[in-house]
């Protein structure tokens, strides 16, 4: 047997798989965002030295990885576009850009409300802080960089290029900041190695399962209007019973 | 077709890019003033303080030369791309990597080299040692190559584009952290007692590093830009 590897990497193929998919992951990600705050919310206990204020890292610590997780699979869909000229993996690319700059936003928002009872100020230069702030910028950069070019060929393959670089560059920027930070002050109060409640794990590993879920999910229904808006002009995207509902 | 060598044609494009220059010289001209202007405007803003201004001073001399090397930037491509130059470079038969690099080399030397040489003039009216001086020097000297070249890849993949100077900055700034951390730390050491050999090895490794992928990227870039 014959696999076609490439089979659904054409936009046409996609487009409905894409549709087909969506509810497996949106309603997964629902109703784990529910079970993962209530365990949250009402099973894990006050912790000992940050008493209620902690349960933001509920929402900061899944939004921070993923935000970091979501740009390694943007610069990986950017690699296989350049390399293999498939058009839906640059697709996929612009796709997840505005997830992974949602995720780097709520991850500083939530970053600085937790920061300002703990260490009393919204805005600390701790390297993580920094180097998320910088993170933010490139998801920024490469989204205006894609806004800006007219040609969908070229905004896709440019904007593919420079998630390349900057994917080598997070690395040497993320060590670049962490040593400017030890050599500009003392270390900001750290953690100290206390084990974590049984039900903290849980709500944590939860609420990150439906963060990557929901990205997911949103990443394919963006996708889906991006095929439709490249493609409006042709016969297929024409037939679609959804898009005749409106032409006519 | 003569087919140059990589030193040859390296050479030609150097001269080629620094004689236009020296015909518009305005252009480069305004590269330093913007420089200086910016330097100066720090003491106005926080306060005359001559201990905080040593203290401050490689920080803004370093973002100042940031920003300079950035309003060069959309030059870097441009002309060549209005009158199609840079069109005719790229169906020559020789290496547009090695072209690129050429156009790289000849902006430093007439965006980034004026910087380095002004430097210390601007570090004296910030009250800094001899010493720092020095280092401050030497850093700038590994570091605004560097700049040049990731800066060549941002203007080439936003050549001809509304609003391009705007965008370049958004791009390149980001990945010029690295550079602007060690390069205001290696005099930021130096002040503190310390040695500023790390600072500048790092410096170094990313001047090497850029050389290596740089003028790739970038031609890569101008070749998506082109198509």
């Amino acid at each position: 047997m014959v696999i076609n590897w490439f089979k659904y990497s054409a936009p046409t193929t996609f487009y409905g798989l894409a549709g087909r998919l969506i509810p497996y992951f949106a309603w997964p990600a629902a109703i784990l965002f529910c079970i993962g705050l209530y365990i949250g919310f009402f099973v894990a206990p006050t912790d000992a030295v940050q008493s209620e204020a902690y349960r933001i890292m509920f929402i900061h610590v899944p939004a921070s990885i993923l935000s970091m997780f979501i740009y390694l699979i943007m610069a990986g869909y950017a690699a296989l576009g350049l390399i293999f000229k498939t058009r839906l993996s640059a697709m996929m690319a612009s796709a997840l850009a505005p997830t992974g700059a949602l995720f780097a936003f709520i991850s500083l928002w939530t970053g600085a409300l937790w920061g300002k009872p703990m260490w009393g100020a919204w805005w600390v230069w701790d390297a993580r802080l920094t180097s998320e702030l910088i993170l933010l910028f490139l998801y920024l950069g490469y989204i205006a960089l894609q806004a800006s070019i007219d040609d969908p060929r070229r905004a896709d393959r440019a904007s593919a290029l420079l998630a390349l670089v900057g994917s080598v560059n997070v690395p040497i920027i993320y060590y670049s900041v962490q040593w400017w930070n030890t050599l500009h002050q003392g270390s900001t109060i750290k953690f100290s190695g206390t084990s974590m409640h049984i039900a903290m794990q849980q709500s944590m590993f939860t609420i990150l399962v439906a963060c990557w879920l929901y990205t997911i999910a949103v990443a394919l229904a963006r996708v889906r209007s991006i095929i439709l808006e490249r493609e409006a002009n042709t016969q297929w995207v024409n037939d679609l019973p959804e898009v005749k509902g409106v032409r006519s | 077709m003569k087919r140059f060598s990589l030193f040859g044609l390296l050479g030609l494009v150097i001269r080629r890019d620094l004689l236009l220059a020296m015909r518009r010289r305005a252009d480069v001209l305004t590269t330093l003033i913007f420089f200086v202007m910016v330097v100066s405007l720090f003491p106005l803003g926080v306060g005359p303080e001559p201990e905080m201004l040593r203290r401050m001073a490689s920080g803004v001399l370093w973002v100042a030369a940031l920003l300079a090397s950035m309003l060069s930037l959309p030059r870097m491509f441009s002309a060549d791309y209005l009158d199609g130059t840079l069109e005719q470079m790229m169906l020559a038969p020789q290496s547009l990597t090695a072209m690129v690099l050429g156009k790289i080399v000849a902006h430093w030397m007439l965006s980034g080299l004026p910087l380095v040489l002004i430097a210390p003039v601007l570090g004296l009216q910030f009250d800094m040692s001899a010493q720092a001086l020095w280092i401050l020097v030497l850093a700038l000297l590994l570091g605004t190559p560097v700049l040049s070249m990731i800066g060549a890849i941002g203007a080439a993949l936003t050549l001809g584009l509304r609003g391009g100077g705007v965008l370049v900055s958004l791009l390149v700034l980001p990945l010029c952290i690295p550079v602007l951390i060690f390069g205001a730390g290696a005099v930021e050491a130096v002040n503190s007692g310390m040695d500023a050999v790390s600072n500048l090895s790092l410096l170094g490794a990313f001047l090497l590093f850029a050389l290596v992928f740089t003028p790739f990227v970038a031609a890569q870039a101008l070749r998506i830009s082109m198509e």
